[in-house]
């Protein structure tokens, strides 16, 4: 075992024609652990995983696996196993063979095969399905021989890209935890690049959330949640995302800061009493709560959340109300700026 | 209740004879008949003013078995088909690869390459002709220079037929790279990505995936290549008219002769229709064999 971090980035950049890829990346992470890559689409995740995968070659940085240099090495040397957004199963291989297929170019003996596309299949739940082409398969059922060739090799780091993606949202849930089962028995690393903070912020150890080819912030889920570094996580990360308010809608605050607040945070009380007072502009029923949508001149994404079926008029205005502490403070520039507390 | 089942079944039924309808009568007018017709006068003998024509089944076959020339053709086009078929194929394919690949000038590569298709047949064989040409041809002029003797390329029986397979492969090697291009791109660039992880090298890749993928292609191909085989006859007409001394004598053009030189027209239709009987054998291996082993996407 080596000392460092499983795979480690450093300072990594790729650009396309003078267009930003992504740009200084620096990343580590344990063996073992679970990765996220999230950010809205064209933020430099998916290219940093091809970066990391070796289907990319980057222009600047490097990149080491397991304490071995591979930034110039061929996709194939890194020992790693990738699941495709699209599965890129082989239409015209049945089930049995696209798992094996590795294994096979791999000059893996028969026998052995065997055993692996067993154990592989056995643990995907893909037993009785080997003579099946692709095609005959449901969308769950293909994203699994996916996962079974991605760990049929027992490579240590498997990456993947947006595996969920094209399942439909009831599928998505159960598969999310199989897979993060899977990642926990097998032990093995995993990078997983979404643009669903939800599958981010329930699977990963720690999420890396990233915007414009830069990573934003690198942390667990609940540290993104409870501290934003700026204001671009703030309003990524939870549903609803944080409210921003700009200091001239609040006293007490420097010119220019913004602050941040949390729907769970914020009351409504009597008229008269509260700190702001908002127009509503909607109101949801999620069904144990219900979210309503607030607008003020100075507040971005204002919202509260009362519980059960709490339906309010639109256009009526309400006072709400929120103490200090649950305020994050973010500067002119939206970095955040350490309270007091 | 059923009566209505009944008038909503009818209605269904008219709807699907009216949309057969057009090709129905395009098929049956324009195949149908004529193999039927040509059938028919196969079985009866030439007529001319002192013998009127006559009910003879099978005679014009047994003569057609019986003329040498026959038997010549017939080895010609299966030396034509033979080479033709699997050389232009394999270059249209190669060409398709590295035309698919990460070039640069693709569009150019690409247009050169399609070049030949669009030329008229006519003018693409006055342009062979232009090499061909013993003296002034380019060939010759290329074989001066290295000091190598005049050769008719055309004009003498061992090299006739090969200089036809040559021009042909030219011509449809162009054509069925086009097929194997549009092919190859609706093959998902995640599927090379996901074999180059597994250390996939290029031949497998290529072996294993592509080739496959590409069997619906390749057989579509092959079809209209063989097709193509017993289609032959306008670069006859220019190059060689199936000289010298039936070297370069295809079945088409021995039909035609026959036909409208020899005026045998019961003879043409007999040869006509083992034509059609050998194509309708390939067709019907295509679909009960080669189709039921093949991925179709």
């Amino acid at each position: 075992m080596t000392t460092g971090p499983f795979v480690a980035i450093k300072d990594v950049a790729k650009r396309w024609n003078g267009q930003l890829g992504v740009e200084g990346i620096t990343l580590d992470i344990p063996e073992g652990s679970f990765t996220a890559l999230l950010g809205p689409s064209g933020c430099g995740k998916s290219t940093t995983l091809r970066l990391l995968a070796g289907l990319e070659l980057p222009d600047e940085g490097k990149i080491f696996i397991d304490g071995k240099d591979v930034t110039t090495s061929a996709a194939s040397d890194r020992n790693l196993s990738m699941v495709f957004q699209s599965y890129a199963l082989f239409p015209h291989l049945s089930v049995a063979e696209n798992v094996v297929f590795g294994l096979k170019v791999r000059r893996v003996p028969k026998l052995e095969r065997q055993k692996k596309l067993h154990r592989a299949l056995e643990i995907t739940g893909l037993l009785g399905y080997e003579d099946r082409k692709p095609g005959e398969l449901s969308g769950g059922q293909r994203q699994r021989v996916a996962l079974a060739r991605a760990i049929v090799a027992g490579q240590r780091l498997c990456l993947m890209d947006e595996p969920l993606s094209n399942l439909d949202a009831k599928l998505r849930n159960s598969v999310r935890k199989d897979i993060k089962k899977l990642q926990r028995d097998l032990g093995i690393t995993v990078v997983y690049v979404t643009h669903d903070q939800t599958e981010a912020m329930s699977m990963a150890d720690t999420v890396v959330l990233m915007k414009d080819g830069h990573i934003q912030q690198v942390g667990p889920p609940e540290e993104l949640y409870n501290k934003p570094n700026n204001t671009f996580v703030a309003e990524f990360v939870g549903a609803p995302a944080m409210a921003l308010i700009s200091s001239d809608g609040l006293s007490g605050f420097e010119a220019g800061q913004r602050l941040g607040i949390r729907a769970e945070n914020i009351q409504i009380v009597p008229k008269g009493e509260g700190r702001l007072t908002c127009t509503i502009t909607e109101s949801e029923f999620l069904g144990s709560e219900t979210l309503i949508g607030l607008d003020h001149a100075h507040a971005t994404g204002l919202c509260v959340l009362k519980s059960g079926m709490a339906l309010m008029p639109e256009g009526d205005t309400i006072d709400i109300t929120f103490t200090d502490e649950h305020l994050h403070v973010f500067d002119a520039s939206g970095q955040r700026i350490a309270t007091q507390t | 209740m059923s009566a209505h089942a009944n008038l909503e079944r009818r209605r269904q039924a008219i709807y699907g004879w009216l949309l057969l309808t057009p090709a129905l009568v395009l098929l049956s007018v324009f195949a149908f008949y004529p193999t039927m017709s040509t059938l028919w006068s196969s079985l009866f003998s030439r007529g001319t003013r002192r013998n009127p024509v006559e009910y003879i089944g099978t005679g014009n076959y047994t003569e057609l078995f019986a003329d040498p020339t026959f038997w010549i053709v017939v080895k010609n086009n299966l030396l034509y088909a033979g080479v033709t078929i699997p050389v232009s194929m394999a270059i249209a394919l190669a060409m398709a690869l590295w035309a698919n690949g990460k070039i640069s000038a693709r569009g150019f590569v690409r247009t050169a390459y399609f070049t030949p298709t669009v030329l008229p047949m006519i003018a693409a064989a006055n342009l062979w002709l232009f090499f061909y040409t013993p003296g002034l041809g380019v060939l010759d002029q290329i074989g001066s220079v290295f000091g190598l003797p005049s050769i008719n390329w055309l004009g003498q029986p061992e090299t006739a037929l090969w200089a036809i397979i040559i021009v042909t492969i030219w011509k449809e090697a162009g054509f069925f790279m086009i097929f194997y291009l549009a092919a190859l791109q609706t093959i998902p660039e995640d599927l090379k990505e996901a074999a180059d992880i597994e250390g996939t090298s290029r031949w497998t890749y290529t072996r294993r995936i592509v080739l496959p993928l590409l069997m619906p292609t390749t057989i579509f191909i092959a079809i209209n290549a063989l097709i193509n085989s017993v289609k032959l006859i306008d670069h006859l007409f220019i190059l060689t008219k199936g000289g010298p001394s039936d070297a370069s004598k295809l079945l088409l053009y021995y039909i035609w002769e026959m036909a409208f030189a020899f005026f045998d027209a019961p003879q043409a239709a007999a040869m006509t229709i083992l034509v059609i009987g050998v194509l309708a054998i390939v067709a019907a291996a295509k679909f009960l064999y080669l189709d039921k082993r093949t991925h179709y996407q």
